[in-house]
């Protein structure tokens, strides 16, 4: 199995998993089979702790017949990589940037997702 | 480490510029589009067809568009790129195609592009959904701007009146050139009152969604000299620099920063040259952060400044620096992808044929390609015989 489908595969059993490099403590998101720019190939699935701070945050303004009004965001998890995500609990429009959040997994367009809600 | 290709300076030449079809054309495909232009920049050239030996196309829908367009032609190219790397691959284009002439591959370059967007629906694109972000339904490329936009706007102080001056800007530029889809002057109370598309974004803070299509003919310098006679003066590549580090927003290092930084330096570096001597300056302006991004990222002011710079009518007519004088992406022309008529634009104000206002004595003009989600940067600088 690759990356990005043991990820999933860890999310589906409810765990929220990232990649970290043994010899360089490096994190690593998105999964890759090796550290990306170096190419240390010794990662190892570790637990992320969940928690993170709003990069950046849009709000997407769609019609109602296109899914409707929803939010993006990137969130900057706290072992240093980034991820593009959603808040979920609070309307788009009152995410900001800086704020801290903490991460569950939810069902998201027919599979599990990380997810993210106020700290 | 590589040897620079700043011997490339001076060594090719555009002679042959068209853009056919822009605004609506309405009852064409893509593809003749694209191959009008072709045949009209060869004729701007005083070149036909049968001299075309080496072809690059880029479009937002073709899978291999070099191949369908050489059918079009009914040519049999020696070389044929549909390389695409979004917006700015038609600037990469030009890289390729000097690197070619100058090496004897090939002797007459065509690079071209066509789109029917407007009349057929809208945007499109045949790119895949991006691992690890469509679940979230990411809608590209305008969310990735707007998070951009707002990741600026938090570190830099700067608001949406700050981005709306680069779309004020663009519209004037747009209002005195026949050329323009839009315009109407607007105010920066125009731009803040426009419907909210992905928060800090407006309407009018994004660019138009037009049919049209383009093409330029490059050559060696020596052929552009001969055939410079009964046709427009040769306009020179002096510089090309090329960066690009990721391809979904979620891995772009700094929303910030752009890899034009790169790009730009290794273009100043091959034409001797620096912002400073830039007369005209012709950005990839999908969005209006992008000309405050890019301006910043080439040196033509420092990080965070960017926001004032195009404030007070500089970038304007009439202003300290000419800027997407044609109106740009926001309001003269955008079908889907507009690399190439940035080029356009750099080239014709370089000859001193602009079909909107000619900035006097534009010997050398700057035309800078984005692709992706602020991904590829491409960095082309273009001169008169004089600037050699």
């Amino acid at each position: 199995m690759g990356p990005e489908a043991q990820f999933q595969q860890y999310l589906a059993d409810g765990r929220f998993m990232i990649q970290r490099s043994a010899s360089t403590g490096r994190h690593v998101f998105y999964p890759r089979p090796f550290i990306p720019g170096t190419g240390e190939d010794d990662l190892e699935w570790v637990e992320a702790a969940g928690t993170g701070t709003i990069y950046s945050t849009t709000v997407n303004r769609r019609s109602p017949e296109k899914g409707g009004t929803s939010g993006l965001v990137l969130v900057d998890l706290d072992e240093g990589v980034r991820m593009l995500s959603r808040v979920v609990g609070m309307a788009p429009e009152d995410v900001t940037i800086g704020m801290k959040v903490k991460a569950r997994i939810e069902e998201l367009n027919g599979a599990p997702a990380v997810v993210w809600e106020a700290a | 480490m590589a040897s620079d290709m700043n011997h490339l300076r001076g060594k090719t030449a555009v002679v042959g510029v068209a853009a056919w079809g822009c605004g609506e054309q309405p009852g064409w495909n893509s593809l003749e589009i694209m191959g009008q232009n072709a045949r009209m920049a060869l004729a701007d050239a005083g070149l036909s067809l049968g001299d075309v030996d080496g072809l690059w196309a880029a479009t937002a829908v073709h899978a291999m568009p070099s191949m369908s367009l050489a059918e079009h032609l009914g040519i049999v190219p020696t070389y044929s790129s549909g390389s695409n790397i979004g917006g700015s691959s038609f600037m990469s284009h030009v890289l390729d195609a000097a690197i070619q002439l100058d090496a004897g591959l090939i002797d007459v370059a065509l690079i071209a592009y066509g789109s029917n967007q407007r009349t057929a629906g809208g945007f499109r694109s045949a790119s895949e959904p991006m691992p690890f972000e469509a679940q979230y339904e990411i809608r590209n490329p305008i969310n990735a701007y707007a998070m951009a936009a707002a990741r600026y706007m938090h570190e830099f102080g700067a608001g949406r009146e700050h981005l709306a001056e680069v779309a004020v800007a663009a519209r004037a530029w747009a209002s005195q050139n026949p050329e323009a889809f839009t315009r109407d002057p607007i105010t920066v109370d125009d731009v803040l009152s426009a419907r909210m598309i992905s928060d800090p974004l407006g309407k009018l803070d994004c660019c138009l969604v037009t049919d049209g299509g383009g093409a330029i003919v490059m050559v060696r310098a020596d052929r552009a000299r001969d055939l410079a006679g009964d046709h427009a003066k040769p306009v020179y590549l002096l510089g090309a620099g090329m960066a690009h580090d990721h391809r979904m927003i979620s891995e772009m290092p700094d929303l910030t920063t752009t890899c034009a930084v790169q790009a730009g330096q290794r273009a100043f570096a091959m034409a001797g040259m620096g912002p400073a001597d830039m007369k005209t300056v012709q950005l990839y302006d999908a969005f209006t952060i992008n000309t405050i991004l890019f301006l910043e990222d080439l040196g033509f002011c420092a990080k965070g400044e960017g926001k004032d710079f195009v404030g007070g009518g500089h970038i304007a007519p009439g202003g300290g620096l000419p800027v997407n004088t044609n109106g740009g992406g926001l309001s003269c022309v955008h079908p889907g992808m507009y690399g190439l008529f940035v080029l356009i634009e750099a080239i014709r104000q370089t000859r001193g044929d602009a079909p909107g206002q000619q900035i006097p004595d534009a010997t050398v003009s700057l035309a800078h390609g984005n692709g992706g989600v602020l991904s590829s940067q491409v960095t082309t600088i273009w001169g008169t015989a004089d600037a050699l």
